[in-house]
Formats: C-alpha cells, structure tokens, sequence
C-alpha cells in the first residue's frame, strides 16, 4: 500500500494536509486551519505548546518572547545546542519549520508590554500565556481579560519541581479563561523547572487550545 | 457575604483592596474577576465587595 507521505524529503502540502485530514477529520482540521494562536514566552511552556499545536494543524502561530536561547535553557525548552545565543523567535520559527513545514509563523521579539500587546495579540484567537515570573503573568492575564474579553486565553500557574504529575490539571476559571498548572510549585522554592513536569502543563495548555478549537465549551471536564 | 475562591468570607462592603490586605495575596501577582468579569487593577481601590458576589483571586507563581 502507498503512503501518502513520501519516505524521503519533505511532504507536500497536500500530502500534509490530507494526512491529518484523514486523522482527526476534515472538520475539525479546517477549524485549526484557519485558526491563530498567540505564544507569549517560548520557554519550556510556549516553545512546547507552539510544536504542539503546530503538528495538530493549527494554521498560524504568533509567537513572541524578547529572550535569546541560553544553554540552561536546553534541559527542558525545545532549542537544539547549535542555537544557544540566538533569539528565541527566530530559533523557534526554524526548528517549527523542519517540524510542521506548512504552519503560518509570525513572531515578534521584544517585551510584551500592557501597552503594545492591544496591538501585538489583535490578530489571535486564542492567547496562551508562557512566562515565566509571576508578575509578568498577572500582568498579561489582567491585560488580556480587561482588552479582549471576547477572545480565549489559556494562562499556567505552578509547575516547578519533581511533585506528582498528576497534579498538573487544566481549571476553567471563567467560560474563556484557563488556567493550567498545579497552582502552588513555585519556581523560586527548590530545584526549578524539570522538562517532563513543564511539558506536561504545555501539554495542557495546547490541548485546552485544541478543545477550545474543536468548539468544546467545558474544558474541565 | 462574599464568595471568594469557593469559601464564603464576611467581605460584604469592603473594598476590594481592603478584603486583599487583609489576605496575603501579593496584588503584583494576581488577577481578580468578580462574576466572571475580570477587575481591572486601577479599580480596585474603588470596587466595593456585595452581598452574593462570587469571586475569584487567580494567583500566579513563578516558572514557564
């Protein structure tokens, strides 16, 4: 039997397409299609959620974060060791490339500010926010909240550390903003970020993104 | 009395700053909505908590 997708080189769109076509059904693909998530911070959170959503078929990606690649960024955020120095967008951008060749990335690299994100997160559907110190959060999820009460945001609190996996867990604090996260392993407390822990509260935020897309009202449950 | 995070807390005509200093909530780090509608920070000072209000203080620690 032939695959659809060739053994060597790089599919074709419509090769790409008709696979995941196949996969989660035509409807729900033209959904993610046409669909524009917003990234804000692409550490061990955004830079998993973005490789997420891209291989789901998410069809564009705005991807924002002012910071370059660190080599202590390499235990847990999709980097590869040659990028170490370069920003995090433009890494981000070409790693999303090799991976999902078709995605639609935007990105922008600078500070996401209460003052330029009107303008910045004015094309997205969905805005998940990815940073890392608190009070950048709060600052983000009052900004979104108060600007663009219409659209959906999915935030992360609390996943630092080597606890339980299974309290990681996606609350529905309102009909369009979730919160992912354990609430309470600050990175502050002990050892920092551990790349399983971290992955999966990304996990959590892409997939209440793709719920969100798929049209589910309660993403709790 | 007001409903905050799910408990029921005798907050009915405070402020809400005032409710928040009686707490430990760092205000630098949360986010407030009252009925499902988000308060923004430059009124918080002035929002006065009612009878039958549900609230919810999201608060955020650090790591991503």
């Amino acid at each position: 039997m032939n695959s659809p997708v060739k053994t060597q080189g790089i599919p074709t769109k419509e090769e790409w397409r008709r696979t995941l076509a196949e996969r989660q059904g035509e409807e729900l693909l033209k959904k993610l299609e046409k669909a524009v998530v917003a990234v804000c911070g692409l550490g061990g959170l955004g830079s998993n959620i973005a490789i997420a959503l891209a291989r789901a078929g998410v069809g564009r990606l705005i991807l924002l974060d002012f910071d370059k690649v660190d080599i202590s960024n390499l235990h847990r955020q999709q980097y590869k060791a040659f990028q170490v120095g370069c920003y995090k967008t433009e890494a981000l951008a070409e790693n999303l490339k090799e991976i999902s060749p078709y995605t639609e990335v935007k990105y922008y690299t600078g500070k996401v500010t209460e003052k330029n994100c009107r303008e910045l997160l004015r094309e997205a559907d969905i805005i998940c926010e990815a940073f890392d110190a608190a009070e950048e959060k709060a600052m983000l999820v009052n900004a979104v909240l108060e600007l663009f009460p219409e659209k959906y945001l999915v935030a992360a609190s609390g996943m630092a550390g080597l606890g339980p996996a299974n309290t990681i867990r996606t609350r529905q604090v309102t009909e369009k903003f979730c919160l992912c996260g354990d609430g309470v392993s600050d990175v502050a407390d002990g050892m920092g970020l551990v790349a399983s822990r971290v992955m999966l509260c990304a996990a959590h935020q892409a997939h209440a993104v793709l719920r969100i897309l798929a049209g589910e009202k309660k993403l709790e449950e | 009395m007001v409903k905050i995070n799910g408990t029921l807390v005798d907050a009915a005509g405070k402020t809400l700053t005032e409710y928040l200093v009686s707490t430990s909530y760092d205000p630098k780090r949360i986010a407030v909505e009252r009925n499902g509608e988000i308060i923004p920070k430059a009124q918080y000072d002035s929002t006065v908590l009612r009878e039958e209000d549900t609230v919810e203080v999201v608060s955020f620690v650090g790591g991503g």
